[in-house]
C-alpha cells in the first residue's frame, strides 16, 4: 500500500521523515447498535511529513482532514493504518492511548483559541502546566520563569501577558499563547487544525508567518490542515488534497496550485476568489469538472506506457518535474461511493452530512 | 465634496446614506458602533462593505432595514431610499418599504428557515403577505423563483434540513428576490459555506443582478471576494469608513494602512510567494479623520503619523 518510492521527500531532511501516515482508515459506525453500515470517513491515507518541513492538507468539509488530524493526535482510534513517528509506529507502541512521551514529540494546535483555553486560569497557569507535565522547564524557579518569558517572546506577546486571563487577550494573541503551549513541551511535530480560520482577518497572516519562523528557526515539522488554498500556498512546502477520505493530489504548493491536476483540485482552485484573475467562473468548464470528479471516463495519463492507468488500485501518476515530487491519482479510479463533498454532491444523505459534522466537531 | 456625490456611472443613487451615527446606550456606558458614516449605491451598482467584526458594518444593514432593537439607537444622519426617508418612515409604509424595496439576507441566513415549513409555504407566505397573490398564483411564482436560482421547483415541497448548506441559502436568495427589490442587502451570505459553494452562489448574485438590474450593499470580510464582485468598496474600521473607492482602485493601491493589513491577508494564488503583514495584534486606530480624497473618487483617512502602524511596524507578524 506504500508509495513511498512515488512521493520522495522534499525539503531539509535525515534519512527517517518526522511522520509517517501508511493507509490511514478510519470509519465511523452509522445507525443504531446492531448496524452494520459504517461511513468511511478516511481510506488509504499515506502522507509523508519530513524534518522540518510544513505540508498542508486541504478539502472541503466532510473530506476527512479533521478526522484525519484526530487519528494522527490519537484523539480518534484509526480503523486500519500506521502511523510512524521517527520510524516507530506509534499506534502499536501506545496501543490505547496516547502516551506522554508521544505528546512530547507531537503536539496540537486548534481551531478555536476561544475554547481551547480555560478562562479561569491565567496564562501563565497553561505554559507552566505544560512544562511541568513534561519536566521541561528546568528544576530551579528562576529557570522556569525565564523559560515562561522566552516562549512568550517566542510567540510575539508581551512577557506581562502571563499575568492575564484568556478573556483579556485578543483572538490572535490567544492563538498565539496556544502555540507557545504546543512550544513548551519542544515537540517535533506540530498538528495544526485550521489555526486562523476564527481570528478576525487582518491578524491572520500573523499567526501563519509565526508559525513559518518557528519551522525556520526550531526546525518543527508541521501538518496544517486547512480550507484555505491560499494562505496553504502562502505557508506550506508541500500540499495535500484531500477528497471523500481519500488523498487525489499532492506536491510542491506553489506547482501544485499552478498546475492541478485532479479535477477536484481544479475545481477547489478555480473557486477561490482572486482578483487579479479575470472571467473566473464558467459554468461549462465547471460541470465539465464536476463530472470528471464524480463519473470520470478518461484520465490525462491514458495511453502513457510510462505511467499505465488501472481503475482498480489507486494508481498515482507523477505530474511535470519529478522535482516537485507532484503525483495526482489516477482519475478513473472513482471516488467511493459515498464521495459526498458539499459542493459536489447534489442531494446529501443527511446521514452522512450528520457524521461528518460529528467526525469534524 | 463628500462621499455620497461620487457613485458608479451617472446612475442616480438609490440610496443615500449621510453623517449616519449609531449608539449602542448602556446603562453604565455607550458605545458608538457607526460614526458620521456616509455613502451612495446608485442603481445597479453593487457596493460593498468590506471590515472585520465589531466594524459595524452588520449595524449599518439593520439600521437601513431599521431592524436596529434596543439598546442600539439612531444618534444622528439621514437614510434616504429612493427619495424617500427611512427614518421617518411610518410601520405601515416600513412594511411595504422591507421585501419590497429593499431585501436583505442575513448572516448564516441558511439558518434563518423556518424548520417546521416547507420551503415551498415560507416563499408562498411572501407573495400572499406582501404582493396578495393567491395561493395557487403564489405557488406557480415560488417554483419559478427556484428555477431563477437553479433549483428543481419540485424541492418546494423539502423542508429545509432536507437540503444541504448551499441549498438552502439559495432558497433564501430565492426568497430575497422574489418582489424585485431594487436594493438587495448581503450580510456574509457565504461565510460558512465551502469555497466551491461559495464561487457558485456568488456566480448566481452576480447573474441575478445582471438580470434583474437591483442594486447591492455586499457585506464581507473577504477582499478577495468583495473586489471580484463589487463595482465600489467601502472600507470600515470602527465604525468609520477608512477607505472608499473603485474596488480595482482599492485593489491595485490601497492607501490606508488598515486597508492595506486587510488585502494581506489574503494571500494571492499566484505568482512568487511574497512575505505579507497583517496587522500586528493589538494595534488600534483611533480617532480616524474624515476622509479626504487622494485620487479622482477615492477617498481615504488620513493618516497621523505619529500613529502606530506604519509599514516596518512586525514586518515578521511575531517579531515585535
Amino acid at each position: 500500500m506504500s508509495h513511498s518510492s512515488t512521493s520522495p521527500l522534499a525539503g531539509p531532511t535525515t534519512s527517517t521523515p518526522a511522520l509517517q501516515i501508511r493507509g490511514l482508515g478510519k470509519s465511523f459506525p452509522l445507525g443504531g447498535l446492531f448496524s452494520r453500515a459504517s461511513l468511511r470517513a478516511l481510506h488509504g491515507v499515506d502522507l509523508t511529513l519530513g524534518r522540518g518541513e510544513i505540508v498542508a492538507l486541504v478539502g472541503e468539509s466532510g473530506s476527512g482532514k479533521s478526522t484525519l488530524a484526530r487519528c494522527v493526535a490519537r484523539l480518534e482510534k484509526p480503523s486500519s493504518g500506521a502511523i510512524l513517528i521517527d520510524g516507530v509506529d506509534i499506534l502499536k507502541r501506545d496501543r490505547f492511548q496516547a502516551s506522554r512521551a508521544f505528546r512530547s514529540q507531537l503536539q496540537m494546535v486548534f481551531q478555536d483559541p476561544f475554547g481551547s483555553l480555560n478562562p479561569a486560569h491565567r496564562i501563565e497557569h497553561f505554559l507552566r502546566r505544560s512544562l511541568a507535565i513534561h519536566g521541561k522547564g528546568g528544576s530551579s524557579e528562576q529557570e522556569i520563569q525565564r523559560r515562561l518569558e522566552e516562549l512568550m517572546v517566542t510567540v510575539g506577546l508581551q512577557a506581562d501577558m502571563l499575568n492575564s486571563y484568556p478573556h483579556e487577550l485578543s483572538g490572535g494573541q490567544r492563538q498565539r499563547v496556544a502555540i507557545a503551549r504546543a512550544l513548551a513541551v519542544e515537540p517535533q511535530i506540530i498538528l495544526a487544525d485550521e489555526p486562523t480560520s476564527m481570528l478576525d482577518v487582518s491578524v491572520r497572516i500573523g499567526v501563519l508567518n509565526l508559525m513559518r519562523k518557528l519551522r525556520d528557526d526550531q526546525g518543527i515539522s508541521m501538518l496544517y490542515i486547512t480550507h484555505d488554498l491560499a494562505s496553504a500556498r502562502y505557508l506550506a512546502d508541500r500540499t495535500a488534497v484531500m477528497f471523500a477520505g481519500e488523498l487525489v493530489e499532492e506536491g510542491e504548493s506553489l506547482d501544485l496550485l499552478a498546475n492541478p491536476a485532479h479535477p477536484y483540485t481544479q475545481l477547489l482552485v478555480s473557486a477561490v476568489p482572486d482578483p487579479s484573475r479575470a472571467g473566473s467562473y464558467d459554468p461549462v468548464r465547471r460541470a465539465e469538472l464536476r463530472q470528471a470528479v464524480m463519473a470520470s471516463t478518461n484520465c490525462a495519463f491514458d495511453g502513457d506506457p510510462n505511467q499505465p492507468c488501472s481503475a482498480e488500485e489507486p494508481v498515482r501518476h507523477q505530474v511535470g518535474d519529478p522535482k516537485n515530487s507532484h503525483w495526482v491519482r489516477c482519475h478513473l479510479y472513482q471516488p467511493w461511493a459515498g464521495a459526498d463533498g458539499h459542493a459536489l454532491a447534489s442531494e446529501p444523505t443527511l446521514a452522512t452530512e450528520r457524521t461528518h459534522m460529528k467526525a469534524s466537531a | 465634496m463628500t462621499v455620497s456625490q461620487v457613485s458608479f456611472g451617472s446612475h442616480e443613487p438609490i440610496l443615500e446614506v449621510k453623517n449616519l451615527t449609531v449608539r449602542y446606550i448602556g446603562d453604565t456606558r455607550s458605545t458608538t458602533a457607526v460614526d458620521r458614516v456616509s455613502f451612495s449605491i446608485g442603481t445597479g451598482e453593487v457596493f460593498g462593505l468590506a471590515g472585520e467584526s465589531g466594524c459595524g458594518k452588520s449595524t449599518i444593514a439593520n439600521s437601513i432595514m431599521r431592524l436596529l432593537k434596543d439598546p442600539a439607537t439612531i444618534a444622528g444622519g439621514t437614510i434616504s431610499f429612493g427619495g424617500k426617508d427611512v427614518l421617518a418612515m411610518s410601520p405601515e409604509e416600513l412594511r411595504r418599504f422591507r421585501w419590497q424595496d429593499v431585501a436583505m439576507v442575513f448572516q448564516s441566513a441558511m439558518n434563518s428557515l423556518n424548520p417546521v415549513l416547507t420551503i415551498g409555504e415560507q416563499i408562498v407566505d411572501i407573495f400572499t403577505t406582501h404582493a396578495g397573490y393567491s395561493r395557487r398564483e403564489s405557488l406557480r411564482r415560488a417554483g419559478e423563483l427556484l428555477e431563477l436560482v437553479r433549483m428543481d421547483p419540485a424541492r418546494l415541497k423539502s423542508y429545509p434540513h432536507q437540503l444541504s448548506g448551499g441549498m438552502r441559502q439559495r432558497a433564501v436568495i430565492a426568497m430575497a428576490v422574489a418582489l424585485k427589490p431594487s436594493l438587495l442587502i448581503l450580510d456574509e451570505p457565504t461565510t460558512a459555506l465551502d469555497v466551491v459553494v461559495q464561487q457558485e452562489i456568488m456566480a448566481q448574485i452576480k447573474d441575478l443582478q445582471r438580470e434583474l438590474g437591483f442594486s447591492v450593499l455586499f457585506i464581507t470580510h473577504d477582499m478577495s471576494l468583495m473586489v471580484e464582485l463589487s463595482h465600489r468598496i467601502a472600507v470600515m474600521y470602527g465604525g468609520r469608513i477608512v477607505e472608499t473607492a473603485k474596488a480595482q482602485d482599492v485593489y491595485a493601491n490601497p492607501r490606508h494602512p488598515y486597508t492595506r493589513a486587510l488585502m494581506g491577508a489574503f494571500p494571492p494564488l499566484s505568482g512568487p510567494r511574497v512575505p505579507l503583514t497583517g496587522l500586528p495584534d493589538g494595534v488600534k486606530f483611533r480617532n480616524i479623520a474624515d476622509l479626504s480624497e487622494v485620487a479622482p473618487g477615492h477617498f481615504v483617512a488620513p493618516v497621523d503619523a505619529s500613529a502606530p502602524m506604519n509599514d516596518s511596524v512586525n514586518l515578521e507578524g511575531a517579531a515585535r
